[in-house]
């Protein structure tokens, strides 16, 4: 009987951290802007090539920068909570068109509805890459100083508001 | 024969159509070399078990054209893992760096080994023991072998 207890405990430890690993979601990447300032950026306006936008407009603000793009379907996804969450007008939220057409990501808008405050049009992804962004929708929360506190990948839930971004959001709005 | 030819054909401009959408290359071949080079050592966030060299994907080809700038700016090779690395932390790195977090990592493997190498060597060093086998035992054992307890007691 008592050969059996160590491969027997091998195999338990295994299973442990075989368990743990199914769990995880490989698609998550720690993000190293956590706690750095926002790339800076000066892109034109979605609607209006006249008009720019650039983070250091939004200083002084807590704010949402959603990347999204007509081509990405978990963006569809996310849009409705996304009008949910600006309609409520709780900070602003700014749109980042990455890799689009300008003409694709107005129709959409135009047809489904415009969360954003105002939307910059990245048409070549370089700002995105910047961003470190890899899989649309990303959604970064950047404080008042500029600095970015969060990182959502992946379509935005009502949960990921509530539970993850609101209590943020109050946090940082206090400070 | 008409339909072969035409399969033929189709396949003619497949590969055609593929050598049209070839990455577009820089125009310095020793610097395409230390693009792909360095390529290597970088991972896809989109697929993630294929180096940036590898993939096809849309980032990776985005990521692979800003390698090519940056070299060509005249970035050191450690300068645009640097770079990556910023962006994307050291998931990007297809030999994890060293440090405290990453020891288990790297030397795991060869800690495992030593481990294995050193019970080895303990089971083997120990002396084996035979088991003692009582007279009561070898005397059943000789009766299932010669089945006739006189011969056996004799045997014995």
């Amino acid at each position: 009987m008592k050969r059996f207890i160590l491969p027997l405990t091998i195999f338990l430890i295994l299973t442990v951290f075989l368990g743990v690993g199914l769990h995880l979601n490989p698609h998550e990447i720690p993000s190293p802007f956590i706690g750095k300032s926002a790339p800076q950026f000066h892109l034109s306006q979605l609607g209006d090539t006249g008009k720019s936008v650039a983070p250091e407009n939004l200083r002084g603000k807590v704010w949402l920068l959603n990347v999204w793009a007509s081509w990405c379907g978990s963006c569809r996804e996310e849009h409705p909570v996304l009008m949910e969450f600006s309609r409520r007008q709780i900070v602003p939220l700014v749109g980042l068109d990455y890799k689009d057409t300008r003409m694709d990501a107005l129709g959409q808008l135009g047809q489904e509805g415009d969360p954003y405050v105002v939307s910059a049009f990245d048409a070549d992804g370089r700002v995105g890459i910047d961003y470190g962004v890899y899989g649309v929708p990303e959604t970064f929360v950047i404080d008042k100083a500029g600095v970015i506190r969060y990182k959502h990948v992946g379509p935005v839930t009502s949960e990921v508001i509530e539970q993850k971004l609101l209590p943020l959001i109050r946090e940082l709005n206090r400070v | 024969m008409y339909k072969i030819l035409l399969c033929a054909s189709l396949l003619l401009h497949c590969a055609l159509l593929m050598a049209a959408t070839a990455r577009p290359l820089a125009a310095d071949p020793l610097l395409e070399k230390r693009m792909l080079v360095l390529t290597e050592e970088l991972r896809c966030l989109v697929c993630q078990n294929q180096t940036l060299a590898d993939s096809h994907a849309d980032l990776a080809i985005d990521l692979k054209n800003q390698v090519r700038e940056k070299l060509a700016l005249g970035m050191s090779d450690q300068e645009v893992i640097d770079y990556m690395v910023q962006r994307y932390g050291d998931f990007v790195l297809y030999r994890p760096r060293l440090f405290a977090a990453t020891w288990l990592l790297w030397f795991g493997p060869l800690l495992l080994l030593v481990a294995g190498l050193a019970t080895l060597g303990w089971k083997l060093s120990r002396p084996k023991k035979p088991e003692e086998l009582s007279q009561q035992d070898r005397l059943r054992a000789a009766q299932m072998l010669y089945a006739n307890r006189s011969v056996a007691e004799k045997k014995l």
